[in-house]
């Protein structure tokens, strides 16, 4: 790798992060698996520049960035729909877009949804941390946050753009829930409270999980739930008795109890709803 | 073997194993020591499990992808009792500056002096049960009931790295500073985490622990 081959981050408007399929394997030491929220749209960007899965790219989150190619590469922005500009010019989003060297590459804020997905051809080739490049923000193992003067190293391109690919944006829609282990610990109807109830996204959603405000679920099993594995997807249930749906930088181990399970397919929702927006659970 | 994904699949010696979504088991085990046993068992079985995270009470077995994956937790479930001994962890030492914060308080719950906490901390053999809170941060048991200590009413905003403290029947060491409630007994420099070495987490679940006065 040449020392242009890098791109400066100069501006970043909310969180970004580099992401890539997550770090598994390793729950049992308190690592959380990380990676990123909406893999369908990640791994699309890389399908569109002929990447390699595992490859790593950038999460952006509702603010949009700026930054300067040192390298021409081919890049793809999916995910949350934003304006694409190359030294200015609008480019397009969910295609193929070729980045010369030299040129300032800025992404917009978020226009629906809240995560875009910015791949490069070859991927970022920052430094694996435990077998992968994804930042975790609840411990921050993994590369540090990107912040303007951040200078990230551009991997060799693997393989040729593709022309197209299907651009499927996230549907609106409920998040379908299997029964979780502790629903015991809720009144006996609490999957169904759980399911007829129009919750709203709340502010304070992140990385780790998505809060929402609305309807309290009761609990009938008073006392603390001694402390066990989490999953990805899992809707644990705080004091409060609003539910928390628990996203890729959950802690692997939780003292809350688990009333449902969200449907790994449905994830991809959980990362693109923005605050304040309705959110509704059914039966899977 | 009959599985039924809707239930819990009660077995007569206690076990329980419970679906945790579609793709997870949580097996109930009843005690962290039980818990330990069985994951260190499950790992030698080669479980098809991505994820194999003992904890308090329990066992999770995550991303089983298919049918054949919960029948074969099922089976490596089955094959083993709670009665099981462990199998012997490797041994560290913590060397430790016993001068924490809540050293005194400590001696009054015990109805000691501070010797007398070093002295009865420094002669237990700890077992790492599970890691959770933090990466690397170790969950050790050993404490016997009669010690157990109260948590702090109010957490401490910020506990310094390489604290080591008592929690209920737990010890533990903070791998990182970070907010804690746990009471501190002393600190140590031994670096709990490290994600660049070969073995990142110090203490792993399943290594016996003792802290040596320094």
């Amino acid at each position: 790798m040449s020392a242009a081959d890098t791109w400066e981050i100069l501006e970043v408007g909310g969180l970004v992060t580099v992401q890539d399929a997550g770090r598994a394997g390793l729950a049992h030491l308190g690592v959380p698996h990380a990676g990123w929220l909406d893999a369908p749209a990640a791994r699309r960007a890389h399908r569109l520049l002929g990447n390699h899965e595992s490859a790593a790219l950038l999460e952006v989150t509702l603010g949009g960035l700026r930054l300067r190619a040192g390298a021409a590469r081919w890049i793809a922005v999916t995910g949350a729909s934003c304006e694409v500009r190359v030294d200015g010019v609008a480019r397009g989003h969910g295609v193929a877009v070729w980045l010369p060297a030299g040129a300032e590459l800025r992404l917009g804020p978020a226009l629906d949804g809240v995560r875009s997905y910015l791949a490069v051809s070859g991927g970022l080739d920052v430094e694996p941390v435990l077998g992968s490049r994804a930042t975790d923000t609840l411990a921050w193992v993994g590369p540090p946050r990107v912040t303007a003067g951040a200078v990230l190293p551009l991997g060799r391109p693997a393989g040729a753009p593709r022309a197209v690919d299907v651009h499927r944006p996230v549907r609106p829609g409920p998040l379908r829930v299997h029964p979780g282990p502790r629903a015991d610990w809720f009144a006996p109807d609490a999957l169904d409270r759980l399911c007829a109830t129009t919750y709203h996204v709340a502010p304070d959603s992140d990385r780790i999980g998505l809060r929402v405000t609305g309807a309290p679920l009761t609990r009938v099993v008073e006392g603390e739930l001694a402390s066990e594995g989490m999953v990805l997807g899992a809707v644990q249930v705080p004091p409060d008795g609003l539910p928390v749906v628990l996203l890729a930088d959950h802690p692997t181990t939780g003292g809350y109890p688990v009333v449902a399970v969200v449907d790994v397919v449905d994830l991809a929702r959980c990362a693109q709803l923005r605050p304040g927006e309705p959110v509704e659970f059914r039966r899977a | 073997m009959a599985r039924n994904d809707d239930d819990a699949d009660a077995r007569a010696d206690g076990v329980r194993l419970v679906p945790f979504g579609p793709g997870a088991l949580l097996a109930e085990v009843g005690s962290a020591d039980a818990a330990l046993g069985l994951a260190l068992h499950a790992r030698a079985a080669r479980a098809p499990a991505r994820e194999v995270v003992p904890a308090a009470t329990t066992v999770l077995f995550d991303g089983l992808d298919d049918a054949r994956a919960h029948a074969v937790v099922h089976e490596i479930v089955s094959a083993w009792s709670p009665r099981s001994a462990l199998p012997p962890g490797e041994t560290v030492e913590i060397p430790t500056a016993y001068d924490g914060a809540d050293l005194d308080g400590l001696a009054d719950l015990w109805g000691t002096d501070r010797h007398g906490v070093i002295e009865r901390h420094g002669a237990i053999e700890f077992v790492s049960a599970f890691c959770g809170f933090a990466p690397g941060f170790a969950y050790l048991s050993g404490l016997p009931e009669g010690l157990a200590v109260p948590r702090l009413a109010t957490p401490r905003p910020r506990v310094p790295a390489g604290s080591v403290a008592l929690a209920d029947t737990w010890c533990g060491v903070y791998p990182t500073a970070s907010p804690g409630g746990w009471r501190l007994i002393g600190r140590t420099d031994v670096a709990l985490w490290d994600a660049a070495r070969e073995r990142p987490a110090l203490l792993a679940p399943g290594t016996r622990v003792r802290f040596v006065p320094r």
